[in-house]
């Protein structure tokens, strides 16, 4: 069983990221389970939301502590939270940034992916100007970094799921598969 | 077709597909968005029911406990403090014999405030007489909500089809909905035993009497006791349509367990998970999953404990002097029989704290290590607090 964290801001769509993944992966073949953390959310304010992806039926009906993997959304949560807790050695952190952060000392131990997906929502015209919404750039990333789930089930999860402007979201992701940098 | 569904949608689903006439709600989290997308579907049509926006749980069940009685099939979803305000509406609904559906989904009650998973909300209208079914993935609470519209009108009883706040209600999975004629086949338009009729009018719940009171109770216990044959009727239909069956209880391993996890809920699950780790060490345990639990299933608890030496009963939920609740019916169930185990019980998980694998496994270690249980259950995983209200 793999498990991803997901880290954003209150009404910036990280809960809809980790149901958008569950969702192609679940038509890629997979087990799914995706859930928020069980909080009272507030806009702005740090959030969470999970996701379980196994070759069969998944029982786990427990909080993630200890993902394979963390997606961070807001590169200025970095400082204000410890994205990192019980990340496993070698585990992947895809990063929301421009440029590759100034201090990568807290992630030694493991492989860091960054993709300017701010850029690409403002390009695409997602969100608003002062809030774009970056989480569909960021399962284009995503996609790329762990080589699943597919794109076209990616792009078929946008298209069914996101209720406006479907087609700047497959855009947007679609760059972001391109762009992602490995470091 | 299986889809990836929020626990909550995957109620809305089933309360559509029952084809429901009125469904009336006052929301309150976790359970808010059944009856937000429930709402979505009355006002674009996509269900053809009245939906009743009332300003509290009592006139919420007040008001279905009226259209019942009009004979429609009735719908409400709430949890905590909003079933706690229901509290009196519940008798009513029972004693008149309506087979209103409720999804209940657990949240503690407060103080202190806490929106978190915990089941003391619905065990503590254990004396209502509802009918109360507990789930532990959102399949199985679209399946038994579709069952629960069976039930109730077979018994003429209201069904709860209990889940969890956030670990089912908002966890996305996926969830085998079927196409209508399907749900259609096993579950016909309502056809009520009574309604009121503007035509030939008669009195619902006029004042009973000392020398008819106990008569109607009497009936209703009757009705009860009919309940787990009724249900295993109503699972067989479903599983020749649907090729899913549940169970009032479920036994995994109890025939050669010396020691059995007794489990409600999602706690089940993850349970499921260490029996599998626990048998292949070749530890002899057992698992016993309470779905129903109003009416208790004396007798199916019964046979799945019976040849186990130690029973350890696994509560998320509290009755302050008494202990975990599953625990106190468990150990009732029991008293009577010769070559009974023994009775361990624990709380755990109150408020929605995690309730993990290692958790469940320390439980079963405690288990297996105690000779003699405690009259009192044990609470599992306390932090240390220096504060303490009294002299």
């Amino acid at each position: 069983m793999l498990e991803v964290r997901f880290h954003g801001r209150g009404g910036g769509g990280t809960v809809v990221l980790a149901t958008l993944l569950a969702k192609a992966f679940f038509q890629a073949g997979y087990q799914v389970q995706s859930f928020p953390f069980f909080g009272v959310e507030r806009r702005g304010a740090p959030v969470e939301a999970y996701l379980r992806l196994a070759s069969k039926k998944i029982l786990a009906r427990t909080g993630v502590t200890t993902p394979d993997h963390v997606v961070v959304q807001d590169q200025s949560l970095i400082e204000d939270i410890g994205v990192t807790a019980g990340l496993k050695p070698g585990g992947w952190i895809l990063l929301n940034c421009p440029i590759p952060p100034s201090d990568m000392s807290a992630f030694a131990n493991h492989r860091v992916a960054i993709v300017d997906a701010t850029s690409i929502a403002l390009k695409n015209r997602i969100g608003s100007r002062t809030h774009p919404i970056v989480n569909t750039a960021m399962i284009g990333a995503f996609a790329r970094m762990m080589e699943a789930p597919p794109m076209d089930t990616v792009i078929a999860a946008i298209r069914k799921e996101v209720p406006s402007d479907p087609e700047r979201n497959v855009a947007a992701a679609e760059a972001a598969y391109r762009e992602v940098r490995f470091l | 077709m299986k889809q990836v569904l929020e626990g909550n949608s995957a109620v809305a689903e089933a309360v559509r597909l029952a084809r429901v006439q009125v469904i009336s709600a006052y929301p309150i989290t976790p359970q808010s968005h059944i009856v937000e997308v429930l709402s979505d579907y009355c006002a674009s049509g996509k269900m053809d029911a009245r939906y009743l926006r009332v300003e509290s749980e009592h006139s919420c069940l007040a008001a279905l406990v009226g259209a019942a009685c009009g004979g429609v099939r009735t719908f409400t979803a709430t949890s905590s403090a909003g079933l706690a305000y229901m509290h009196e509406m519940l008798h009513w609904t029972a004693g008149s014999r309506l087979p209103i559906v409720m999804a209940e989904v657990n949240r503690a009650l407060g103080a202190p405030w806490n929106i978190w998973s915990d089941q003391t909300d619905s065990l503590s209208q254990r004396d209502t007489g509802w009918i109360q079914l507990y789930c532990e993935d959102g399949q199985e609470v679209f399946d038994t909500t579709l069952q629960a519209f069976r039930l109730a009108e077979w018994v003429n009883l209201p069904v709860m089809v209990v889940t969890e706040g956030f670990l089912i209600s908002h966890t996305y999975e996926p969830v085998d909905i079927p196409e209508q004629e399907e749900v259609d086949r096993f579950l016909p338009p309502y056809n009520p035993a009574f309604k009121v009729d503007t035509k030939n009018p008669f009195t619902v719940n006029s004042i009973a009497p000392p020398s008819i009171y106990m008569e109607i109770r009497h009936d209703n216990a009757m009705a009860m006791d009919e309940v787990p044959e009724r249900f295993d009727d109503v699972e067989k239909e479903f599983e020749v349509l649907f090729n899913r069956r549940y169970g009032a209880v479920e036994a995994i391993n109890c025939d050669d367990a010396e020691i059995i996890l007794v489990t409600s809920g999602t706690i089940t699950s993850t349970a499921r998970l260490l029996l599998e780790d626990l048998r292949d060490r070749g530890e002899k345990v057992g698992l016993l999953k309470m779905k129903m639990f109003r009416p208790f299933p004396v007798e199916q608890v019964c046979r799945a404990l019976k040849s186990a030496m130690k029973v350890a009963v696994i509560d998320r939920n509290f009755s302050s002097g008494a202990g975990g609740i599953f625990l106190q019916e468990v150990r009732a169930a029991l008293c009577n029989r010769e070559d009974r185990p023994l009775v361990f019980g624990y709380i755990v998980g109150l408020g929605g704290r995690d309730v993990t694998k290692a958790v469940l496994e320390d439980i079963y270690k405690m288990t297996k290590n105690s000779d003699v249980p405690s009259d009192k259950s044990v609470w599992i995983g306390l932090r240390e607090v220096k504060h303490a209200i009294g002299r």
